[in-house]
């Protein structure tokens, strides 16, 4: 009846996540207004044990309930990743929830439910397994994105997101189904190569019908059509979640379904490139032209999928994937920490009913509040790519792959975008350094919650800038530990 | 001080300094600038001892550190000069020293974040002169970026912004292509060593196995590299951020942007740019030619736009295209006397025109116009002034007895023996130097005094002097006494000739690259040689490059 002890032991994580958003559901309506505080540090405490947690699975490598999940280094990379993120939102959207007087229980939930969807897309080694974890995260953030139910920008943004997300798993189902009738699993460790003629067209329609399933949740062209309204009208700390969590999830699924299925390789390699080079330029060019701050992170972190695609990209033309699954999930973790940090501190500055976006409300900010300034900028410098911050190293690490599979053009298109990418980065920067602080409108400072999860992102870029080889250690072993064609 | 360990003190002392300042309260405003200015002279305080310890005559790099940095991918936290990085890190010493203290009152607001930046930059400067990690080499290329555009964007003057995202974008665009190529030769050097061998980013070892590429590749990694170091020089069609960042820059941003900042270019062309030549004689030819067309007109033309600027700065700023046209002809001429030259015109480069933007510094401190129409006839306001400002003007146009003309005289003369014509060319852009530069001069001192504001002009204060006599001292120095220049860059610049252009010191194919046959050229020898013991009695200045080209006129005799 009961599974064996070492399963649920492996899925100690998603546990305590699920377990302390129900908790959180059920004391909610007997808390009153003033106890508000203790939801935030019971969402906080979850999230953070869920992260202590992934040293079960960490310790006990090898497939869980029958085979539909595979705990190894890549499922705990991960994991640890997007539980990062959940405790590092949860924490910074405190003082956003009081601001918007939205601050309620569910929130919470619904960011701890949707970590544990994107925890199961990490370890699915079966494409069900792989739906329900997309769908569990996928509908939380649908309701995440709307949460400011009167504003109808963060409508929109959440019908938006609903409608073109719930096609684009559509898409993801159907592929599943050819799949199976190709070759007789869902298991992706037995998708062998079907022998029987006429076979073969099926599994390749299914892998392409995935694969636009998964570009949607990743964003890349041409499918990244949503991003920018979604990612402008949902609360910004959910924006913060949704850049970081969901792609680093449904990038593992697609790394995972690349290492295990041989003919995921080359039937994607193509597809990969050339959405790569699309998705860099259109998310680049297309944030070049924009005034508000949140809309160009959002073009800008359509552009960071395309750059993991780079590395996508060569993880399918080489025999050797470890070398571009491990850039994917350094860059994961770079990307993360920077852009978690920018849209945390945007929601912050943004004030009451996030109206002030507009680049010109950062004029002069380093004047008015120097520590977050910098911390801002170096998140900006950091998504540019330069060197001692992390996201130098993580493209670095991309450069590297790319090169090794002789992908010599798409790193040269990678290069262009870096330069072109300076362009609108910059801009920002010149903003707060070099202009005259803005008179009629003082920034609130920053609260105790908001510096905390701003420091650690600053702590961790310039660590994973500086010192790259611990970390990068356990992504190469977390590529080796993936089960290989 | 652990004494192998002297290239980090050096490295990472201005750092310090930045960290320091970062914990100074905001509202001590004077102290801000005192410890700003201590860390920038402990900077130099502790690049001293280098000179003394320093062994000339010692081939291969000196006081080397090497530590495991990344080891997954074989980068190093690897340091390690020879005599050309070490004349390059004292340049940069002296001038960041220099400029932190000229920008004293120049700096009002925002006092911590400059100092700061500026330090930053130092420890930036000095890290891509020391590298022997292409890895950490690009680490510094890149990140002196930031505090440079800091620099320009917020303490700049009117088109400051414009000029800060131009500055940045342009070497931007140049670093990337080049982290390309780095990583192209990572692999490829890999390759050639063999499956068994580590991959590794040591300068040195990497290069090493360039000789063993496809010509192809050679002309690749070649024109990866070029367009960043060629934007960085700036040579000709790569220059036009140089104007707009010179011009806005604040002073000592200037001083440094044209002493060190061209520098970093220049070293890259003698560092990585002449072993990644190609191997194959006609596509080495085919690039030296590109290189040496480019560099000339980017002498004339410097020169030419010289003459019909109104903006004092912006001249001075055009200048250097001028001037470093002539580092870049010498590097390129692949012979003892271009290279070493080339290095030494580098360091008088950052010496006289470090000194002429200090000069305007002055001026804009006082009138705060950089316009020459508004001056005239300073001389009289200001008669010191005006003596050290001629000082830095004859030396920036190669008087003899003063620097600049030890460099163009070396350079030119390596250049001479490669091709007449090139020579030629490059005497125009002297000529043409002497006259934009005594044409400014007259223009701003002579005559009486046009404007009434500038009557009663005060003359340099204290500081300012002791900003510029340094420099003067050193145009000096340089220009009576560069033996020990010479004899530091002797043996690197020789093991960099023998690697490129094995040919210049084997008589047998140096007709390849001399128009004059053999014979003619041991004459040619022979002559110096004379030469230099005539003059070395009547001890002129000739007489000193003459006998620094001594052991080279003898290395090729004892060869044939």
């Amino acid at each position: 009846m009961f599974p064996p002890r070492q399963d649920v032991l492996r899925l100690m994580p998603e546990i305590i996540l699920s377990l302390s958003g129900i908790l959180l559901m059920l004391i909610e309506p007997f808390l009153s207004g003033a106890r508000r505080t203790l939801i935030v540090t019971l969402a906080a405490l979850g999230s953070g044990l869920a992260l202590v947690s992934t040293i079960y699975p960490a310790t006990l490598p090898g497939t869980a309930f029958s085979g539909l999940l595979r705990i190894d280094g890549f499922s705990v990379f991960v994991h640890v990743v997007v539980e990062a993120v959940a405790f590092l939102v949860i924490i910074g959207s405190a003082d956003y929830l009081d601001r918007e007087k939205i601050q309620h229980g569910e929130y919470y939930a619904l960011v701890l439910f949707a970590t544990v969807g994107m925890c199961v897309m990490a370890g699915a080694a079966e494409l069900m397994t792989a739906f329900v974890g997309l769908e569990t995260s996928s509908i939380s953030t649908y309701i995440l994105a709307g949460y400011r139910r009167d504003v109808p920008r963060s409508n929109e943004s959440a019908m938006k997101y609903f409608l073109l997300g719930s096609f684009a798993t559509a898409f993801f189902l159907y592929g599943i189904a050819l799949l199976y009738g190709a070759t007789g699993t869902t298991q992706l460790a037995r998708m062998t190569f079907p022998t029987t003629p006429g076979r073969e067209r099926l599994l390749d329609l299914g892998l392409g019908l995935m694969l636009v399933g998964l570009a949607f949740k990743i964003a890349a062209a041409p499918f990244q059509l949503w991003t920018p309204d979604v990612y402008e009208g949902a609360p910004t700390p959910v924006t913060a979640l949704m850049a970081s969590g969901p792609k680093a999830a449904a990038f593992a699924l697609l790394l995972r379904i690349l290492a295990t299925v041989g003919a995921a390789g080359t039937f994607w390699f193509w597809a990969l490139w050339v959405s790569a080079a699309l998705t860099m330029f259109v998310g680049n060019l297309a944030a070049i032209a924009q005034s508000n701050v949140k809309r160009m992170l959002a073009y800008s972190s359509i552009s960071h999928a395309g750059y993991i695609l780079v590395a996508l990209a060569a993880a399918a033309a080489s025999d050797q994937v470890e070398l571009g699954v491990a850039a994917v999930l350094y860059y994961l973790a770079v990307y993360a920490l920077m852009k978690l940090g920018a849209f945390i501190f945007v929601s912050q500055l943004g004030g009451e009913s996030e109206r002030h976006m507009e680049i010109d409300d950062f004029r002069g900010l380093a004047v008015r509040q120097p520590v977050a300034a910098a911390c801002f900028a170096l998140f900006l410098l950091s998504l540019l790519g330069l060197p001692v911050t992390s996201g130098f190293l993580g493209k670095f690490y991309i450069f590297n792959a790319a090169l090794a599979s002789r992908l010599i053009w798409l790193a040269v298109l990678l290069a262009i975008n870096t330069v072109i990418a300076a362009f609108y980065y910059l801009r920002v920067i010149v903003v707060m350094y070099m202009r005259q602080p803005n008179q009629t409108w003082p920034p609130a400072p920053m609260p105790w919650a908001v510096t905390f999860v701003l420091s650690i992102a600053a702590a961790g870029t310039f660590y994973l800038g500086l010192f790259p080889g611990r970390v990068m250690a356990l992504a190469t072993q977390a590529a080796l530990s993936l089960p290989g064609r | 001080m652990n004494q192998t360990h002297i290239l980090s003190w050096i490295l990472f002392t201005p750092l310090i300094g930045a960290i320091v300042l970062l914990f100074v309260p905001r509202q001590l405003d004077n102290a801000q600038r005192v410890i700003g200015n201590v860390f920038g002279f402990l900077g130099l305080a502790v690049s001293l001892p280098l000179i003394w310890r320093f062994q000339i005559g010692t081939p291969g790099y000196q006081f080397r550190e090497n530590y495991d940095w990344i080891p997954s991918i074989g980068a190093h936290y690897s340091l390690g000069i020879d005599g050309i990085s070490f004349l390059l890190v004292m340049l940069t010493t002296i001038l960041g020293a220099i400029s932190i203290l000229s920008s004293w009152s120049a700096i009002q607001n925002r006092k911590k974040e400059y100092y700061i930046l500026f330090l930053l930059l130092q420890t930036g400067m000095l890290g891509v002169f020391m590298a022997l990690d292409f890895f950490l080499f690009y680490l510094f290329w890149e990140v002196m970026l930031v505090p440079m555009y800091f620099l320009i964007g917020v303490w700049g003057s009117d088109r400051r912004l414009y000029a800060a995202i131009k500055f940045f974008l342009y070497t931007l665009a140049g670093s990337v292509l080049m982290l390309l190529a780095i990583l192209a030769l990572y692999y490829r050097a890999h390759e050639v060593a063999g499956a068994g061998a580590a991959y590794t980013f040591d300068i040195p070892t990497s290069l090493g196995a360039v000789p063993q590429f496809s010509t192809t590749l050679q002309r690749i990694l070649f024109w990866g590299f070029f367009f960043a170091f060629a934007i960085k020089v700036p040579m000709f069609p790569f220059h036009t951020w140089l104007p707009d960042a010179h011009t806005e820059a604040p002073t000592a941003g200037s001083v440094i942007l044209a002493g060190v900042l061209l520098k970093m270019g220049t070293y890259g062309f003698i560092r990585f740019s002449l072993p990644l030549l190609p191997t194959d004689a006609v596509a080495r030819q085919h690039i030296i030619n590109i290189l040496m067309v480019l560099s000339v007109v980017g002498i004339i033309y410097g020169a030419l736009v010289c003459l019909m600027q109104k903006d004092m700065k912006k001249l001075i700023a055009y200048s250097s295209v001028s001037h470093l046209g002539f580092c870049t002809l010498g590097i390129f001429a692949l012979n003892p006397h271009g290279v070493s030259g080339s290095v030494i015109q580098q360091i008088n480069h950052g010496i006289s025109t470090g000194a002429l933007f200090l000069i305007v510094g002055v001026l804009y401190e006082r009138r705060h116009t950089r316009m020459i129409s508004e001056y005239g006839g300073l001389s009289t306001p200001m008669p010191n002034f005006a003596a050290i400002y001629l000082i830095a003007t004859l030396s920036s146009l190669g008087l003899p007895l003063l620097n600049g003309f030890i460099g163009e005289f070396t350079i030119l003369s390596g250049v001479f023996q490669v091709s007449l014509r090139w020579t030629a060319w490059a005497v125009v852009g002297i000529v043409l130097g002497a006259a934009y530069l005594l044409w400014l001069y007259q223009r701003v001192m002579f005559g009486p005094v046009t404007n009434p504001m500038n009557e009663h002009l005060p003359d340099l204060n204290m500081r300012e002097y002791a900003t510029l006599v340094p420099l003067m001292l050193l145009a000096f120095w340089i220009g009576i006494y560069p033996k020990p220049l010479f004899r530091v860059l002797d043996v690197p610049v020789r093991q960099i000739v023998e690697q490129v252009n094995p040919g210049y010191y084997n008589s047998a194919t140096a007709q390849r690259w001399g128009e004059k046959p053999p014979v003619a050229a041991a004459n040619d020898a022979a002559r110096t040689e004379s030469d230099s013991t005539k003059a070395l009695a009547a001890s002129a200045p000739p007489a000193i490059i003459a006998a620094s080209s001594e052991p080279i006129a003898v290395n090729t005799a004892e060869k044939r």
